[in-house]
């Protein structure tokens, strides 16, 4: 099987084990780390399809994969957002402070 | 041989991801979510993606790892009751349709598969770059770039905002408590001038092997957070202008330089052929700066102390 069936596969699993763990768990956190998952799996299907678009002199096409690079910048803000949101929630409850 | 290191990849990738998703304690959770990175970074070289590899490895493993593992420990622990086994059965099923609707979608992709690998590397003498993906980046679809930038900017200033009011513009809580590890002060010694090195060297070489500005300014960021974890600097204010002139430098050059295209091409961010090149490196240069800076802000957090 070629690397890029398999790993496309593998996207899938990762997409369905993070809606899984989305529904499963119900810790804010947990949740973030498996809307990760979900995005860890879509981004692996560009990855199959930019492999799949070789041709000859190119190993993959450069277009999905620069759509993924902007993509894992905009995860990582987007995961540093909600992380930062929870915390300060978490802060919030245990001093009862209000601001 | 390689089909063999496929299938490990895959098992590796499928196991971590199923703690992930399914394990009881959050520490652990985030700790295979690392690994997770790690090994999606080892796929992404099979996948001949150098550049993501990178970028996997740097932002998506290893930043967002450190921004996880202190979220983990600043959190409550969980009180949360384990999911009744009818939910998880629903949740199973569910999740099992969705996995094999999209394995059936890869498997059914369409023969021969759509490219635009021959216009990317046409162009490509044009731009005076050797490396596709950063061509893409750069210049084929610029204003995707500058568009991410500013997301940066603005996740920035979503933070900062979820600080209390009395420490608006004061520091960021410390990544670590201190007085730091002695392992983990002599590492904060010895690695950082590497590191810096080499997040110049991958925003160098990025424009004619795999690498670039977002890869570079991660590995910066790294660094930047190691010495702060390692007590070698202190927590900045948020307030200085200094900071704040690094977090826009780079979009702000890459907007004016877009300008200038305006002016020599009649296009936003079109580069004369005759100074692509440097004109991109130039932006580059920019952009690693205020990423590294960007990256390692979002990871600290909002402040939390008043400034000194």
């Amino acid at each position: 099987m070629s690397p890029a069936t398999l790993f496309g596969l593998l996207a899938a699993a990762l997409v369905g084990l993070g809606l899984y763990g989305l529904i499963v768990r119900p810790e804010p956190l947990r949740r973030i780390l498996a809307f990760n998952l979900v995005g860890a799996g879509v981004f692996i299907v560009f990855g199959v399809v930019a492999r799949r678009g070789a041709v000859d002199g190119l190993g993959a096409d450069p277009v999905p994969q620069a759509v993924v690079i902007t993509g894992l910048v905009v995860a990582f803000c987007a995961t540093a957002l909600a992380v930062t949101l929870l915390v300060r929630l978490a802060a919030k409850e245990e001093g009862g402070e209000v601001e | 041989m390689s089909v063999l290191l496929d299938f490990i990849l895959l098992l590796l990738a499928l196991a971590l991801a199923f703690r992930v998703a399914t394990v009881q304690d959050t520490l652990g959770a985030v700790i295979a979510f690392v690994g997770l990175g790690i090994v999606l970074a080892l796929v992404w070289v099979r996948l001949d993606a150098i550049d993501v590899a990178l970028t996997e490895a740097a932002v998506g493993s290893g930043i967002t790892g450190l921004l996880l593992v202190r979220a983990a420990s600043r959190l409550p622990s969980s009180q949360a009751r384990a999911p009744a086994p009818a939910l998880k059965l629903a949740a199973g099923l569910l999740s099992a349709l969705l996995a094999g609707a999209l394995a059936a979608v890869v498997l059914l992709l369409p023969e021969p598969a759509p490219t635009l690998a021959l216009e990317a590397a046409r162009h490509l003498p044009q731009t005076g770059l050797g490396n596709p993906v950063t061509a893409v980046l750069v210049a084929y679809r610029a204003l995707d770039t500058l568009l991410e930038t500013v997301v940066l900017l603005l996740a920035l200033v979503g933070v900062w905002s979820l600080g209390p009011d009395r420490a608006w513009g004061g520091h960021p809580e410390p990544l670590a408590p201190m007085p730091a590890a002695p392992p983990l002060s002599f590492l904060g010694r010895v690695l950082p001038p590497f590191g810096i090195l080499l997040g110049v060297h991958l925003a160098w070489t990025g424009a004619d092997n795999p690498g670039g500005a977002f890869q570079g300014g991660a590995v910066i960021a790294a660094m930047l957070l190691l010495l702060l974890m390692a007590g070698h600097a202190r927590m900045p204010a948020l307030s200085g202008q200094r900071l704040r002139v690094l977090v826009i430098l780079g979009p702000a050059v890459f907007m004016l330089i877009g300008l200038v295209g305006v002016l020599a091409t009649g296009s936003f961010l079109g580069f004369p052929e005759s100074i692509a090149k440097p004109l991109i490196l130039f932006v580059e240069a920019a952009l690693i700066l205020s990423i590294a800076v960007a990256l390692g802000l979002l990871v600290a957090g909002p402040a939390t102390r008043a400034a000194q």
